[in-house]
């Protein structure tokens, strides 16, 4: 700032002074509109557990119910299904489930509680399009003549296999989200909630 | 007679004394002076202006009968997607409104591609027209929100995926992306609370700001007058009363011809509407027919046509930089490829302007990148696993050419000083 004959200092400064209040009063107003849009208190209380009857799933089947909005499968994989997967470990991003897309208690080979049955969020972990299932193996897939089975993205084409272990070199970066479940019973699954019942 | 006259020239002299009426009148039409040698690739600036007011009267109307709800109603159809069958079926003239209004969105997005292009042509956003590019790009980014927005409202299953990838692509920016697409939903999925405030943004928030870009965009390019096809600045060589040698009134030389552009669009225009309004697909993607299922991605899902160019480029990133996700960098590849356009009036070093006086290099180079947009943009249509001929595999075909696609802006200053050009003429040529 400039003093001279024709600046009066002291008025000047009580302009910068009020400008700079109003802008920070100005910010500040803005904070209830931008909050506004943040999920509602309704929003945040949805999202109750879900109970799933899964003794008509049939080896080989897969369901879709509504969690949160979102669809998660419940498949009930076969033995060949199961032994096909560690055969492909070496063309999977993340073979080991080392990145945290898991509850602990499905941090395996199967990425599941019991071998056969996979639960997982059926939200592609690239831009959240729900993977097609394309169970039949090999040429008959219309993708790869060794494709051993799993799913694929119909938004940009990232592969996952059927422990949802996403493919190297795939946009998505992520292996399929395991939701926190639990059984109660053989054929009774609870799926939002895995806390001892 | 007179008496009549007398008491209009007295009425226009009453307005005057209050409010600038003739001398605005002057400054922008009957004494704005463009250059004469306008050709067909000026239309598409009044076009554009054409379109927007269709679209504001449409919409307005629209929004009397539509309804921004995802509850179900008692048939089990969500509510918006309800209304806008409504709109169709039962509203007297709803069909011709909304197709309007669908196929207008289209048609904004040929106009404004070819308006882009005419000023990639002529050197348009060359010095001292950058803050008229600038805005424009301005108006191109709140066209493709307002598009985006928009698609959302019908509710279909296009709608639902669509806004969930793009509502998506947020959350790949590190640290603080998931949160933002968490605020940008206003819930953990895309659901009603999304739709309504889509609503809120395609209706008011953008239109607002869309209005305003607009209006200072022809401030701007009233302020620095308008290029031409030669390129050269038709101020320079002005007569006794400062008018420009080779500048005619806009009004009523370019108001009458822009008439011309405006029937023939509106003959185009009405042919798609009438007989075409799903454009084959293009205009209104046949997904779109089935109400939003949160539960099931159709099998192919793809952007309407005028945002293809831009998916493929976000496609073709497939691995990792820096430690950080290749969904990030194919968010950073899409943001940048509709930015780097902002760029142009720096990265552009050659002596003219017009591509009339530009040598063979820029030719070449400019004419590899339009075809090369074209095919990322078909390829944006298709699905990933997309074969030419069944046999050349698209991906890498998209890859290639997105490298292209920032290589020509990126090295644009190297190449646009050494291109070999002819020298501009003193004034503007009637070819």
């Amino acid at each position: 700032m400039s003093c001279n004959e024709n600046v009066d200092c002291g008025r000047r400064r009580l302009l910068v002074a009020t400008a700079a209040a109003g802008g920070v009063a100005g910010v500040a107003a803005a904070v209830p509109f931008v909050a506004s849009m943040l999920p509602s208190e309704r929003a945040k209380a949805a999202g109750a557990p879900v109970e799933v009857d899964i003794s008509k799933l049939a080896p080989g089947q897969m369901m879709t119910v509504e969690w949160r909005g979102k669809p998660v499968w419940i498949i009930n994989r076969t033995k060949e299904m199961l032994d096909g997967l560690a055969k492909i470990a070496d063309q999977l991003a993340d073979p080991k489930s080392d990145k945290k897309m898991q509850p602990d208690y499905a941090r395996n080979e199967t990425r599941s509680i019991k071998p056969e049955i996979l639960v997982a969020v059926g939200i592609c972990t690239h831009l959240g399009c729900s993977p097609t299932d394309k169970f039949k193996t090999g040429a008959d897939s219309g993708i790869d003549p060794n494709w051993p089975g799993g799913f694929i993205c119909p938004c940009h084409g990232s592969t996952f296999d059927l422990a949802g272990r996403v493919y190297k070199s795939k946009p998505a970066p992520d292996n399929l989200e395991i939701p926190p479940h639990m059984y109660l019973g053989d054929a009774k699954l609870v799926i939002g909630e895995d806390k001892k019942a | 007679m007179s008496k009549v006259n007398a008491l209009l020239q007295g009425t226009l002299d009453w307005v005057d004394a209050r409010f600038p009426l003739t001398s605005n009148w002057k400054a922008h039409l009957s004494e704005y002076y463009a250059p004469k040698n306008f050709n067909f690739w000026y239309f598409f600036g009044s076009l554009a202006m054409l379109v927007l007011v269709i679209q504001i009267v449409t919409g307005i109307f629209l929004t009397m009968h539509y309804k921004p709800d995802a509850a179900l109603n008692a048939s089990g159809v969500p509510v918006a997607f309800a209304s806008v069958e409504y709109i169709m079926r039962d509203v007297s003239w709803g069909w011709l409104i909304r197709y309007m209004h669908s196929t207008g969105a289209s048609a904004f997005f040929v106009v404004v591609y070819l308006h882009m292009f005419r000023g990639l042509l002529y050197g348009s956003y060359r010095k001292p027209r950058e803050l008229i590019w600038l805005f424009g790009i301005g108006i191109f980014l709140c066209l493709m929100g307002e598009a985006f927005f928009g698609y959302l409202l019908p509710w279909g299953q296009m709608s639902f995926w669509g806004a969930q990838v793009i509502v998506n692509l947020f959350s790949a920016i590190p640290l603080i992306g998931e949160d933002l697409s968490i605020w940008l939903r206003g819930d953990y999925v895309v659901g009603d609370a999304t739709l309504n405030r889509f609503f809120a943004f395609h209706v008011i928030a953008m239109p607002l700001v869309l209005v305003g870009l607009v209006g200072a965009h022809i401030i701007a390019l009233h302020e620095v007058g308008s290029n031409n096809p030669d390129g050269v600045e038709i101020k320079k060589k002005k007569d006794a009363n400062g008018v420009p040698l080779d500048g005619i009134p806009f009004h009523p030389y370019y108001t009458v011809k822009d008439i011309v552009g405006v029937i023939v669009f509106l003959m185009v225009f009405s042919v798609i509407v009438f007989f075409m309004p799903e454009g084959g697909g293009y205009f209104l993607e046949y997904n779109n027919f089935d109400p939003a299922d949160p539960l099931k991605t159709p099998p192919h899902i793809a952007p309407v046509w005028y945002f293809t160019p831009y998916y493929s480029l976000l496609r073709a990133v497939t691995y990792p930089l820096f430690g950080i996700d290749a969904k990030f960098w194919g968010v950073v590849a899409m943001g940048a490829g509709t930015l780097i356009f902002a760029f142009l009036p720096w990265l552009d070093r050659s002596p003219v302007k017009s591509i009339r006086y530009r040598g063979t290099m820029t030719k070449v180079l400019l004419a590899i990148w339009i075809v090369g947009f074209f095919i990322l943009g078909f390829l944006g249509t298709k699905d990933p696993a997309y074969k030419f001929f069944g046999a050349i595999p698209g991906a890498p075909v998209a890859q290639l050419l997105s490298v292209y696609y920032f290589l020509f802006f990126l090295t644009m200053p190297i190449w646009s000083s050494l291109d070999r050009c002819q020298p501009e003429p003193g004034r503007v040529t009637m070819k």
